[in-house]
């Protein structure tokens, strides 16, 4: 029988709507099914680790109440798991939330399961490490050191369903192993079944960035038309026990499901099309193929799978010091001789009012910003036009905030200090987590799941919690 | 480079230069500063023209004012596209970048301003 996989969200911050449709569709076919929330990248690990080391009852997803609530008793009532990477860096808080939400369902609770095992900080000095092939950052010292977090696969969250989970709370696992689970759960499917494993993964990884492969991320005026964007449904992946599987999206809903939205999101992220590293299945799209069957139904064919690599990849995030921007407009005529003037002073201001190791870079927004290079390459090759509406961006890095603050504080100044006609200044800046890729030895990674004991957060020890953290 | 003396805007004919942008779509992804683009053809019959016009050489040319190492090309004919992995094209990634686009994320557009010569009419 199918098994009908929904999609939640796909990323931090995604729509907290787009759930509704998803579940009513999977309720109105009534086949099996689960709803996942990725909501996990390597921004959002290192902000929930900035989160979690300012206030120790935060660090998991911002939005999760906003996204559980209005799914959560429909999803109970009818059997549908969620799963979720929601937990991120604190997902015993993650838990907190949902049995509270659960607790106020017609329910009155839900099972929930949690993920343990993706958190090797305390062990980081012990185990085998060894460096992702594209990362060229060295291991920060201890002392810099916040956390580190390996990407899990599909296992652990398997033995939560298996042990009743209805919610499945995980921190960092491999985006795609949260809609895996539910397949290898459901179907039974062994842990050396490579090419099923692999679909189940490739599943996973069409549906884990939400409405990326219905039309997100894809329109382009003229070129790709995407009828309904502003309610643009979240994909549903119907899979087969063989593990054939067709992309759609629920009824009624915005959004497109074609051959080129699914080729496009196929390919995301990955690198050798024929070696696609997961935690569970390193897998082959060399001979895939991606066929429009009916409207908004897409199938994709001839995935296959290898074993699974020896390592897993893992997320250190450490201290990286501070970072700011600051922006002020210029616009109507000579616009970009004022911005580029106002670019000259504070590059001079900094020079004296700044130390040498702060590390800046200049845009001219309207005139070349993101194409650039830190250097500012494009800034002046490309074509000047005089008159427009320009936006000159500055972004400061230094260890320590003062600088940052002054830096950005130097911009604001040109209020009144700088060229004509300069308004709309905008500055802000935070602490910075940096985050590098190593892999750690499978054997080191000791992962499994637990149902959450909800007497164990109650009140009192959420506030003993807190006083503990802020106690160190 | 970013901004190549082509009509961004013309019809793909043989012979003449035009925007990618015009013979194919593209998406571009990241992991930690290395940048994946994701390029299909629109139509299947520009799938050589691609393969021919969308080299290594040429795109790491494309990047290289953004300190691009290395470009390795897959080519998926069965999608009538292809993967380019851009590495340290990204200014240190997403949690380490100053640019405004931390995970490169418009990249792919940059790719599609890139100028090609359709070599043969499909029509």
């Amino acid at each position: 029988m199918t098994f009908l996989l929904g999609s939640g969200a796909g990323f931090s911050g995604d729509r907290t709507d787009a759930a509704i449709p998803v579940v009513r569709e999977l309720i109105r076919r009534g086949q099996p099914a689960a709803l996942i929330f990725e909501t996990l990248g390597e921004r959002t690990l290192a902000a929930a680790h900035r989160a979690l080391r300012d206030d120790p009852t935060a660090g998991f997803e911002p939005l999760l109440e906003e996204l559980l609530t209005p799914v959560l008793d429909d999803c109970l009532k009818h059997g549908i798991a969620i799963l979720g990477n929601f937990g991120a860096a604190n997902p015993d808080g993650a838990c907190g939330v949902v049995a509270e939400l659960a607790a106020r369902s017609e329910r009155g609770g839900a099972r929930i399961g949690r993920v343990h095992g993706d958190d090797i900080r305390a062990r980081l000095g012990e185990v085998d490490l060894e460096r992702w092939e594209a990362e060229s950052r060295e291991l920060p010292g201890e002392e810099a050191l916040i956390s580190a977090n390996v990407y899990l696969g599909a296992a652990p969250l398997v033995e939560a369903l298996e042990l009743g989970a209805e919610v499945v709370v995980s921190g960092r696992v491999a985006d795609p192993a949260l809609f895996l689970a539910p397949l290898v759960h459901h179907f039974g499917w062994a842990w050396n079944d490579w090419d099923r494993l692999a679909a189940g993964m490739m599943a996973g990884h069409l549906g884990e960035c939400g409405a990326q492969v219905t039309g997100g991320y894809f329109a382009d005026p003229g070129c790709k038309e995407v009828p309904g964007l502003a309610r643009v449904g979240y994909p549903i992946i119907e899979v087969e026990e063989d593990g054939s599987l067709v992309v759609t999206k629920p009824a009624g809903t915005g959004g497109t499901v074609t051959e080129r939205t699914v080729k496009e999101q196929l390919l995301y992220e990955v690198h050798d099309p024929a070696n696609y590293l997961t935690p569970d299945v390193v897998v082959d799209l060399s001979a895939v193929t991606v066929r429009e069957i009916g409207p908004d139904r897409v199938a994709v064919r001839g995935i296959r799978g290898k074993p699974a690599p020896q390592r897993l990849k893992t997320t250190v995030c450490y201290e990286g010091g501070w970072q700011g921007e600051a922006e002020i407009s210029y616009a109507g005529p000579n616009a970009f001789a004022r911005a580029q003037l106002a670019a000259e002073v504070l590059r001079e201001r900094l020079t004296f009012r700044a130390p040498p190791e702060l590390r800046t870079r200049l845009d001219i927004v309207g005139h070349a910003s993101v194409f650039d290079s830190d250097a500012g390459d494009l800034q002046r090759s490309v074509p000047v036009t005089a008159s427009g509406d320009y936006r000159l961006r500055l972004a400061a890095e230094h260890a320590e905030r003062r600088w940052v603050e002054r830096a950005t504080q130097e911009l604001l100044a040109l209020y009144c200090a700088g060229p004509a006609g300069g308004g709309g200044v905008r500055r802000q800046f935070q602490r910075r987590v940096c985050t590098a890729s190593y892999l750690v030895q499978r054997s080191d990674v000791e992962a499994f799941a637990a149902l959450f004991d909800t007497t164990l957060f109650d009140t009192k020890m959420a506030n003993e919690r807190r006083v503990a953290h802020g106690a160190r | 480079m970013a901004h190549a003396d082509v009509n961004q805007d013309a019809s793909p004919r043989a012979g003449h230069a035009v925007a990618l942008h015009r013979l194919a779509h593209a998406r571009a992804g990241d992991k930690g500063d290395r940048l994946n683009l994701a390029l299909f053809a629109y139509e299947p019959s520009h799938y050589e023209t691609l393969v021919e016009e969308v080299t290594e050489e040429r795109v790491l040319a494309l990047f290289a004012h953004r300190g691009a190492s290395r470009v390795r090309r897959y080519l998926l004919p069965g999608l009538a596209g292809m993967n380019l992995v851009v590495d340290d094209v990204l200014q240190g990634g997403v949690n380490a970048a100053l640019n405004l686009d931390g995970h490169g994320k418009t990249l792919s557009f940059l790719l599609l301003g890139m100028s090609v010569t359709v070599d043969d009419d499909p029509g």
